[in-house]
């Protein structure tokens, strides 16, 4: 067993027994939530925001927040399907590399700033969110990309492929299984854990803090961009005025459902991989249940508010250690 | 030794912090298989030197020959990777990675995309380890170990990284006396593999009994290197403060009237327990022990920063409670607590506000602030303690730490209290400030004021206080009347006897 | 570390027999005018000059202040309550969740007046309602002692959810005519809304300035330890400012209500970049302690001419989203070069 499984193990459970609790409550009160169609849906529903997810964790594995992923995903959905339209000749993948790489571009730009001046990434990024949301009105001359600008392939993507999961699913998980191994073996990986742990400790022991932090904002937007054209082939549409917005806080509570401190140092691909999955029954089973859809954003927020307050409790000892008194 | 090569050669090394000389024309060879001592009061010049050694500060002035050839150290990384490791007084980890993890972390030579190998990592681990014979488990987060263990995972990352110098800055100071044997054990082999050891520490007892050589340092000047042997005791302190200590007695014998505070079985769960004390009027009363002994944790819970879970407090003899400093303040407790820069001081804002920030009644009786008599209290607590600045208008921050720290006196002595607790009040000050303190001191308590004195420098708290209270893993282990103290009894109760000291410093 | 250019002289006291004592004395201070130069409010004036002189030279429009006035009451809500966000980040908190809190005030309000209530109730409603967000959102950072920036984005999002479950997609209209169109009521060329925003920066200007209180937020935003060791009451004046916020939301929800004449679940939709904007734009330093009203007010100006600017310049509403973006980061990039400065 190695050392950095056994100090997650615990958060993982807690949110796999969610994850099960759930399931069963919802499938008591609405049996044909319990079938390998939910399962499909489910599936179907989670790639979008598991992409995302893997970005955001690091980012707040290092101690940052990186709210401009809305607007980063929007701004790659809009670049490649302009590539998509315009030159439908081109071959698919340049669409990807198109929209990977201005992710990843405005990512590194969020990083810089937030490294180089020495700012809070959560206003950094504030700013960032209305940039590239205006940026990307002025690319796309506030024109939407049409269902039928949409590749043939790219919506096939959402649907099949040769061993009948859909492409973006296998995507998404093996985007999930890469940042694993990137985050538990790689020395850069350990790097980031070590900087959401101590941040003043870091450069103290060899540690460049401001490279690895770069990359890491830079690997959240690739992942954005990324998860912009999974947005493309899953709705065969992209709206500059629509694709993406509020993004960011659906993102932020799949992974601080999945147990990733906002402190920093400590978060898991496979407790995030949880939360999203959670995330996403939750999303499935709202009109199952006959709740309305209006209700996803206030359960949103409610479920970010109770692990931050479940995150501090675990931190403080208890609840008793959490209610007492000075200590500042 | 005495043929052998120095390996560590330092020339002229001077070092200035914005103007201040605080390390003047250091010459000293430090030779391989010594355990060399360095010391002198807070503020001598030791810590800075071994800083400069380790990359974190760079000298203004001077040279560094390692084994012969001139070296520069500009970083931390840079003094690792000429095999000289720093072992900070408060071991900095990642208390979210494994033990294992930390001790390799960020290493010389690690490729960035290189994989970690997990197994291999532990095994390395364990193996150190066992070197050092401390039973910690590798794989458990750093989060929850003991000061103690920190260390030692602290000293293994030395061994990790085959170091030819290492310094250990106070590293005793969080140790029980089995702890402090089995690091002096490591201490001796590191030595006789031919490795250097700085070994900073304020217990002379310590120094004799692993050090080979002493380096003295005072107000920046390197006064003498010699064989521990050939200095007494007397020696070494006569040396370090360059006049005896007799000198800081200033105070005549004091009247002393009433119980002003009395405390009864105060209990925070963790850091103190069962703490009961009385201090009169016109009383100093000195608290001594360990750093981490809950000295500052008994302080915090009478000021009401945290207060205690259980026991009671009592002030001219009535039963009161306290939540909050703003109560505490009300009845007549002022604490200047320990750490000035975080808990004393706000940096950016003017002399005269940090002065009457405790005083808001007096300045604003209306809730506006009147500007003149904010201004003429703090002119006359300005003139009372001789503060030196060139404006009341000036951000305190410009001031040195001595004047910072009069005018976090000033400011109390403004809300005047009638039991006024002193959390280490002259530390990192210049001597000469500081000697002034103990007069202000002296006064105060001849005024009919009741001072808790908390202090980890021995002389100061002999010269000054009535009764000496020491504190030992967060007991009340002795109550020493002045003529019967003496830097031994302090130490002998200081000094824990049972199992581990708390991980919780005593830290604001 | 102790500051630089400090005097090195021989210590006056003469007790000590110890050949070299050191006393090491105070900095000289800065020049009058270098610390009048580096306050940020300057900096904010200067560019508020500048962006008038160039926005009349673009437009005879700008020439006319009727129009400014007139053009800012798009945006004297969300400045309004940037005054009283200023002075929460001056204490060292901050709250992302006033846009929300407009939303969710003025969707009680709307709905109260659905079911029946007279105006007056509904208002009641929604004042109340901004005292429990406000309320809530203290609790969460004084009680249970977590980072007000990552709380607020958690309210944010609860705050505008549960505008969305009240409203759901529906605009609500319908108040009666003395209620609506707040913006066209005038006293001589001022509008009513800018009337408010006007008597709430010299009032909060006058709090932050005079009073004990303000005195007692800048300290708490320099160092909230030093501030609760030298008696200051933290947790309530923390507390008293995330209510202040809320209620002052509410305000400013109502204010919208009344402007628009309905009421949606999106309504101050990206309000709180705005308000963050002005502020920052202020010269307030994002990790508290300095700043001040004055700023805030002058900073308010500058974005209401900038957004008419560009919108007289016939740029789009979406793109100007960039130039509000950039202006965030720049905006916070110069306040904290400004600060390291004076920061010795």
């Amino acid at each position: 067993m190695s050392a950095i499984s056994r100090l997650f193990r615990a958060r993982e459970a807690g949110i796999l027994v969610m994850l099960v609790l759930f399931v069963a409550v919802v499938s008591l009160i609405q049996p044909r939530f319990f079938s390998t169609e939910t399962l499909r849906i489910v599936l179907l529903a989670v790639p979008l925001i598991l992409v995302a997810a893997m970005g955001q964790m690091m980012v707040l594995v290092a101690r940052h927040v990186d709210l401009s992923i809305g607007s980063i995903l929007g701004f790659s959905a809009i670049a490649a399907g302009m590539i998509f339209r315009d030159h439908p000749e081109w071959p698919l993948y340049i669409g990807f590399a198109v929209g990977v790489l201005s992710g990843a571009a405005l990512g590194f730009v969020n990083g810089l700033v937030v490294t180089l001046f020495k700012l809070p990434s959560i206003i950094v990024t504030l700013g960032t969110l209305s940039l590239y949301r205006g940026l990307l009105f002025i690319l796309s001359g506030s024109k939407q990309i049409d269902p039928n600008d949409i590749p043939e392939p790219l919506i096939r993507m959402a649907q099949t492929s040769p061993i009948d999961i859909p492409w973006i699913v296998i995507i998404a998980f093996g985007v999930a299984f890469a940042t694993w191994l990137f985050l538990t073996h790689s020395q850069i990986g350990r790097q980031i854990y070590a900087i959401g742990s101590n941040p003043t400790a870091a450069p103290l022991r060899g540690i460049r803090v401001m490279p690895v932090t770069i990359l890491v904002f830079t690997l959240s937007g690739a992942l954005a961009g990324l998860a912009g054209l999974i947005y493309a082939a899953r709705f065969g549409y992209v709206n500059p005025g629509i694709t993406g917005v509020g993004f960011e806080f659906t993102v932020i509570a799949a992974v601080v459902i999945g147990g990733v401190s906002i402190n920093g140092g400590v978060g898991s691909v496979l407790g995030t991989v949880l939360g999203v999955l959670l995330l996403g029954s939750v999303q499935v089973a709202l009109p199952i249940l006959g709740v309305s859809g209006f209700w996803q954003n206030a359960i949103y927020g409610g479920i970010i508010l109770i692990a931050l307050v479940i995150d501090r409790t675990v931190r403080q000892g208890g609840l008793r250690g959490l209610l007492a008194r000075g200590g500042a | 030794m005495t043929v052998s090569a120095p390996l560590v050669s330092a020339r002229g090394i001077s070092k200035s912090f914005g103007g201040v000389e605080v390390l003047r024309n250091v010459d000293l060879d430090l030779m391989p298989g010594e355990v060399h001592a360095l010391l002198g009061e807070n503020g001598a010049g030791k810590s800075t030197f071994a800083k400069i050694l380790a990359g974190v500060h760079r000298p203004t002035r001077g040279t560094i020959s390692l084994a012969g050839k001139p070296v520069e150290i500009p970083s931390p990384i840079a003094a690792q990777r000429l095999g000289i490791t720093l072992i900070h007084q408060e071991p900095i980890s990642f208390p979210d990675l494994s033990v294992a993890e930390n001790l390799v972390i960020g290493q010389v030579g690690a490729k960035p995309l290189g994989r970690v190998r997990w197994a291999e990592l532990a095994k390395e681990a364990r193996r150190l380890m066992g070197l050092l014979n401390v039973p910690i488990d590798v794989t458990v987060p750093m989060r929850g170990l003991s000061i103690a263990d920190q260390q030692m995972v602290e000293i293994a990352r030395a061994l990790a990284s085959d170091s030819r110098l290492i310094i250990m800055d106070e590293p005793t100071a969080a140790l029980t006396p089995k702890e402090v044997e089995t690091l002096f054990k490591i201490v001796r082999r590191l030595r006789d593999e031919g490795r250097t050891i700085i070994f900073i520490s304020h217990r002379l007892e310590e120094v004799r009994a692993i050090c080979d050589r002493v380096t003295i340092f005072r107000d920046g000047d390197k006064i003498e290197t010699a064989t521990t042997a050939s200095l007494t005791d007397a020696d070494i302190i006569r040396r370090m403060i360059g006049r005896p200590v007799a000198d800081y007695l200033h105070r005549g014998v004091s009247h002393v009237g009433e119980i002003a505070l009395s405390v009864r079985n105060l209990t925070l769960p963790g850091r103190f327990e069962n703490i009961s004390f009385d201090i009169r009027k016109g009383e100093i009363v000195g608290l001594g022990g360990l750093v981490g002994a809950g000295r500052t944790d008994v302080a915090r819970a009478i000021f009401g920063v945290a207060p205690a879970v259980s026991g009671t407090i009592e002030i001219d003899g009535k039963k009161v409670t306290i939540h909050e400093p703003t109560d505490a303040i009300g009845l007549g407790i002022a604490l200047v607590s320990e750490d000035r820069a975080i808990a004393g001081i706000f940096r950016s804002l003017s002399v005269e506000t940090n002065i009457t920030a405790a005083v808001p009644k007096r300045i604003a009786p209306r809730g506006i602030i009147r500007r003149a008599v904010e201004k003429a209290l703090a002119k006359q607590a300005v003139d009372k303690l001789s503060i030196r600045l060139a404006t009341v208008r000036q951000p305190i921050g410009e001031l040195s730490g001595g004047n910072q720290q009069k005018a976090i006196l000033a400011r109390w002595l403004l809300a005047e209290p009638e039991i006024l607790i002193l959390d280490e009040p002259t530390r990192g000050i210049d001597i000469g400030v500081k000697a002034e303190f103990y007069d202000m001191i002296g006064e105060l308590a001849a005024g009919g004021r009741a001072i808790l004195l908390i202090s980890s420098e021995l002389p100061e708290l002999l010269a000054l206080s009535d009764r000496i209270l020491v504190m030992s893993e967060g007991r009340l282990t002795a109550d020493i009347a002045r003529a019967e103290a003496s830097q031994e009894a302090i130490m002998h109760a200081a000094v824990p006897r049972s199992g581990r000291t708390a991980g919780e410093g005593a830290a604001a | 570390m102790n500051s630089p250019d400090m005097n090195t002289i021989k210590s006056p006291v003469s007790a000590a027999p110890t050949p070299r004592v050191i006393v090491r004395e105070a900095a000289a201070p800065r020049p009058r005018w270098q610390v009048w130069l580096i306050r940020p409010e300057v900096v904010t004036l200067v560019l508020l000059v500048v962006a008038s002189i160039v926005a009349t030279r673009l437009s005879p429009f700008f020439a006319d202040l009727g129009f400014i006035l007139e053009s800012s009451t798009y945006y004297i809500e969300f400045a309004i309550v940037a005054l009283v966000l200023t002075i929460v980040i001056i204490s060292g908190e901050i709250d992302l969740s006033p846009a929300a809190q407009m939303a969710l005030s003025a969707c009680l309000f709307g709905t109260a007046f659905k079911a029946g209530a007279p105006i007056p109730v509904a208002m009641g409603v929604s004042l109340l309602s901004g005292l429990v967000m406000g309320a809530f959102n203290g609790v969460l950072v004084t009680v249970l002692r977590l980072p007000s920036i990552i709380v607020t984005i958690g309210t944010l999002i609860l705050y505008r959810g549960l505008a969305q479950v009240l409203a759901g997609d529906k605009s609500i209209s319908g108040f009666p005519g003395w209620f609506v169109g707040i913006d066209y009521r005038m006293v001589g060329i001022v509008p009513v809304p800018v009337l408010v925003f006007i008597a709430a920066s010299i009032l909060l200007g006058l709090f932050l300035g005079i009073t004990i209180y303000g005195r007692q937020i800048y300290q708490i935003g320099t160092s909230e330890i030093a501030a609760i060791h030298a008696g200051i009451r933290v947790r309530r004046i923390k507390m008293g400012l995330f209510i202040a916020s809320g209620l002052t939301s509410s305000i400013a929800g109502l204010m919208v209500a009344s402007r628009l004449g309905s009421v949606r679940y999106d309504l101050a939709t990206g309000g709180e970049l705005t308000m963050v904007l002005i502020v920052m734009l202020g010269g307030t330093y994002i990790f508290g302690g300095r700043g001040s009203i004055l700023g805030t007010f002058l900073a308010a100006w500058l974005l209401v001419i900038i957004a008419t600017g560009m919108t007289v310049a016939n740029i789009a509403i979406n793109a100007q989203l960039t130039v509000m973006g950039l202006l965030l980061i720049v905006s916070i990039i110069a306040t904290n070069a400004i600060y390291a400065r004076s920061q010795r």
